[in-house]
């Protein structure tokens, strides 16, 4: 780990942190089982409202699976089993009578992989509002989505070819196009499974700066493999092992002053 | 790196040296040779197959393609049409016509039975030109017209070559024939019929040898019957040699030898006695006078293929072949196969019904099966909770997609017929039937090609808030589109060559009739095919291969459509 780095980050770090925000998402005592398989192990954190969160821990310690809890994508996979409560704006999103498909549009997300829809960019960032009748005419829809397009970064590259496939895009452009997408239907929460995973440097920057840009009106949850992104963008950092939470808190603490050596071991390069 | 040392020295490395190391190479080199000359082997074996089999079919089937008629001037009488109402002039009696414009094209023919030779060239379809002309324009009565008159269709396949080779030499001498009509003699000055009788007698001398052998063998024998039957034999041989032995003598022709004839005062005779300068036959197309014909004037005409092994009777042969120095023989495209239904005479049946049946009993099955199947496969694939039910729903689907056709139609047969009384031979109860058969496949196909959609479009879709039902028939289901496209035209493939289970239910009938609706009595084009095949006609072998070619066309359509499906709708996710 490149400790230099970090530390101008540091620095950088505390003059942006807000102060100490309400919590948008409580999770207590999450358990999360695929079948027999104890993946995630009594989990409980706050997340703040309008800030970046960065879950960081080594693969298959169980990141995703609590991103995909908190907009109940688990749901999807029938062996999926979850335990504990998750709250948003304090309302349980287990609760039987709340309907996922509206949780869904409150908690967006930005796959891993990008995965447009296979149909035209606008077609792209359409598809959510038009849906959820967020456009009352074509000339509103429009604006939805050069807006959505122009907060994503995307807007100049693709402002004459609207109407080519989304997958013509390239790798980065195509993850931006997923983050215009999501940020379409006007969520209040955006999770971001390794959004830069497959990016290079300058279109991660753009991400970052994106998120950046995002968390003064969006509440964002980022699972990263990378140290110094978890450092650049988030405020608040929570580190997994395991199906475990090992650690949780400011950034600034997790990086410069880990409590559990675990997490030291891990962001030092020891193993993961 | 101590695992690179150990490779680069003289470690595990000295494996792959060494005489061991060599001969294995070779044995695998040998081993993939081996393995790409069975391949080839293979793939020669089935091209050659399959060349040869559609090459067999495109030779047989071809010829059904076209069609020979007889254009003659067909002078309407102004009578016999009532009142000249549409109904009138198709109520009226065309044969006389017809046969007078026959007999006008070559005249002279007197006798009954040469008559009826002449109207039987023609096919009893033959008028319809005419009346269909007279229907359109009934100012064409009381006045001569052109018109194409369909040939039967021993007519027709002796103009396709199924006849015989005809030799024709000029005479050197010069001949009288004793009349013009009926039965005559001609004279020949220059023994003109020598080597015809010298060939006759070169087959009853051989006739002498085979016959000497049968009565030694039969004498050797010792049977029973041995006395009586190499005395016939013996008495036989007799009698052919005082024919062998007596130069003058004349010889009888029969059907089993090449007819000979005689062209002369653009009249055809056919010699029944020949002898060295002299011969008597029939009048096959009179002649113009009796007059003596000189040297060159006349010809020897020889029809190689002797009567009795061909169709058409030298009176036939004569008769078309007249026609066609006429210059009114034409060979036009088969527009009756296509426009007409089935039908007991080769030259008027069509493959009109059985095609209309096919699309009839194809759009049933079409209508039933995509919806059907592919709601079951959706409900299946995106809905059905996964529980012993449905595991046991989805392994019964595989199970009916092996099931034997036949099975199907028994199934259409006890249900949709005895239980349920729909008519029988109906396109409607074949669609059902076919639609029974091929759901499994659009069901499996269905499912296969909505898996293959990635999950992570399905999880997008929910991701923006999508429900799992709009996710499914707004981007899962389209996705899948072409491979459900491609399932379902396989699948129709599949029921547009079924013939077993249709059969069960009575779409195997004799129809005529092009079917108008779901309900009429129809057949389709593989049951088409089976009836044809069956028939004794050689003109129907024919059509079976050119309805075979049809059918075949339709699925190469069909299959090229679904690969084409398949290539343009190709997704890189
Ligand atoms: N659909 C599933 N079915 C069964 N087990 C699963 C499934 N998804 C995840 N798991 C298991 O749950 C555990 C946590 O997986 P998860 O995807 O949350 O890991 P992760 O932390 O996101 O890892 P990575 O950084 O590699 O993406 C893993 O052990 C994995 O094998
Ligand atoms: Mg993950």
């Amino acid at each position: 780990m490149d400790m230099p780095v970090l530390s101008t980050m540091r620095s950088d770090l505390a003059t942006r942190l807000k102060p100490e925000a309400e919590a948008k998402i409580v999770a207590r005592d999450v358990n999360v089982f695929y079948g027999d398989k104890h993946a995630l192990k009594s989990v409980s954190v706050d997340v703040p409202d309008r800030s970046v969160m960065a879950f960081i821990g080594p693969s298959g310690c169980g990141k995703s699976t609590f991103l995909r809890c908190i907009n109940r994508m688990n749901d999807t996979i029938p062996i999926c089993r979850v335990t504990g409560k998750i709250e948003i704006d304090k309302q349980d999103i287990y609760d039987p009578s709340l309907d996922v498909v509206q949780l869904r549009a409150r908690v967006g997300m930005v796959f891993q992989k990008p995965n447009p829809f296979p149909k035209s960019i606008f077609e792209n960032v359409a598809y959510g509002p038009r849906i959820h009748g967020l456009a009352s005419s074509k000339g509103e829809l429009e604006q939805i989505v050069m807006s959505s397009l122009e907060k994503a970064g995307l807007d100049k590259e693709v402002r004459d070819r609207l109407h080519d496939s989304g997958t013509s895009l390239s790798g980065g452009q195509q993850q931006r196009l997923c983050i215009a997408r999501a940020i379409a239907v006007n969520p209040e929460i955006i999770l971001m499974d390794e959004p830069c995973s497959a990016l290079d440097p300058i279109a991660t920057a753009r991400i970052e700066e994106l998120m950046e840009e995002l968390k003064e009106n969006f509440t964002i949850v980022i699972v990263t493999h990378s140290m110094q992104q978890a450092a650049r963008v988030s405020q608040r950092t929570a580190f997994f092992h395991l199906g475990i939470l090992v650690e949780e808190g400011s950034t600034d603490q997790v990086f410069t002053n880990p409590k559990d050596k675990r997490t030291q071991d891990y962001i030092t390069g020891r193993f993961g | 790196m101590t695992d690179i040392a150990a490779l680069t020295g003289d470690g595990p490395i000295r494996h792959r040296q060494g005489d061991a190391a060599a001969a294995r190479v070779r044995r695998r080199y040998r081993a993939e040779a081996r393995f790409k000359a069975y391949g080839i082997a293979a793939l020669v074996v089935t091209t050659v197959f399959l060349v040869v089999l559609l090459a067999d079919i495109l030779v047989k089937g071809m010829p059904a393609f076209t069609q020979h008629s007889v254009t003659l001037s067909v002078p309407v009488p102004a009578e016999g049409f009532g009142d000249r109402s549409v109904s009138a002039i198709r109520g009226a009696d065309y044969f006389p016509i017809t046969r007078d414009a026959l007999k006008a094209a070559i005249p002279g023919i007197e006798s009954r039975s040469g008559e009826r030779t002449l109207t039987r060239l023609l096919s009893t379809g033959a008028p319809d030109v005419l009346r269909d002309r007279l229907v359109a324009n009934p100012s064409l009565i009381g006045t001569t017209v052109q018109v194409p008159l369909l040939l039967s269709d021993d007519a027709d396949l002796y103009f396709k070559g199924v006849g015989t080779r005809i030799d024709s030499r000029a005479a050197r001498g010069t001949a009288t024939p004793s009349g013009t009509t009926g039965e005559i003699t001609i004279e020949s000055t220059a023994g003109d019929f020598g080597a015809d009788l010298a060939t006759v007698r070169k087959a009853i001398a051989q006739q002498v040898l085979r016959l000497t052998a049968e009565a030694d063998r039969a004498q050797s024998s010792g049977a029973t019957d041995a006395v009586a039957r190499v005395a016939a034999l013996r008495e036989e041989i007799a009698t052919l040699r005082t024919r062998l032995d007596d130069p003058k003598s004349q010889e009888e022709l029969d059907s089993k030898a090449p007819s000979l004839l005689v062209a002369i005062n653009d009249g055809l005779v056919k010699i029944t006695k020949l002898s060295d300068t002299a011969v008597s036959g029939d009048v096959l197309l009179p002649l113009s006078s009796a007059d003596p014909a000189g040297a060159g004037a006349w010809r020897v005409v020889t029809y190689l293929t002797p009567e009795s092994n061909r169709k058409v009777t030298d009176q036939d042969v004569a008769f078309l072949e007249r026609f066609k120095d006429l210059g009114a023989v034409h060979r036009d495209f088969n527009w009756l196969f296509f426009s007409s239904g089935d039908s007991r005479e080769p030259e008027l049946a069509g493959i009109r019904g059985a095609l209309v049946g096919t699309a009839l009993t194809l759009l049933v099955t079409l209508a039933l099966c995509v919806p059907i199947g592919v709601l079951a496969a959706v409900y299946l694939e995106e809905f059905a909770s996964k529980n012993n039910l449905t595991a046991l729903i989805e392994v019964n689907i595989n199970n009916l997609a092996a099931v034997p056709s036949i099975v199907f139609g028994l199934l259409g047969l006890a249900v949709f017929l005895n239980f349920f009384a729909l008519p029988r031979s109906a396109p409607l109860v074949g669609g059902l039937v076919l639609a029974l058969l091929v759901l499994p496949t659009i069901i499996i196909a269905a499912r296969a090609a909505l898996k293959a959609v990635p999950p992570s479009i399905k999880e997008a879709a929910l991701g923006v808030g999508a429900s799992h039902q709009q996710a499914v028939f707004h981007h899962v289901l389209p996705l899948a589109m072409p491979g459900i496209m491609t399932g379902t035209i396989i699948g129709m493939a599949h029921a547009l060559g079924e013939t077993a289970p249709l059969l069960m239910i009575g779409m195997i009938a004799f129809i005529v009739d092009v079917p108008a609706g779901l309900t009429d009595a129809a057949t389709v084009l593989p049951v088409q095919i089976y009836l044809w095949s069956d028939l004794p006609e050689v003109a129907f072998q024919a059509k079976t291969a050119a309805t075979i070619i049809v059918l075949l066309l339709f699925l190469f359509v069909m299959n090229g459509m679904a690969i084409w499906l398949r290539k343009k709708f190709e997704r890189r996710w």
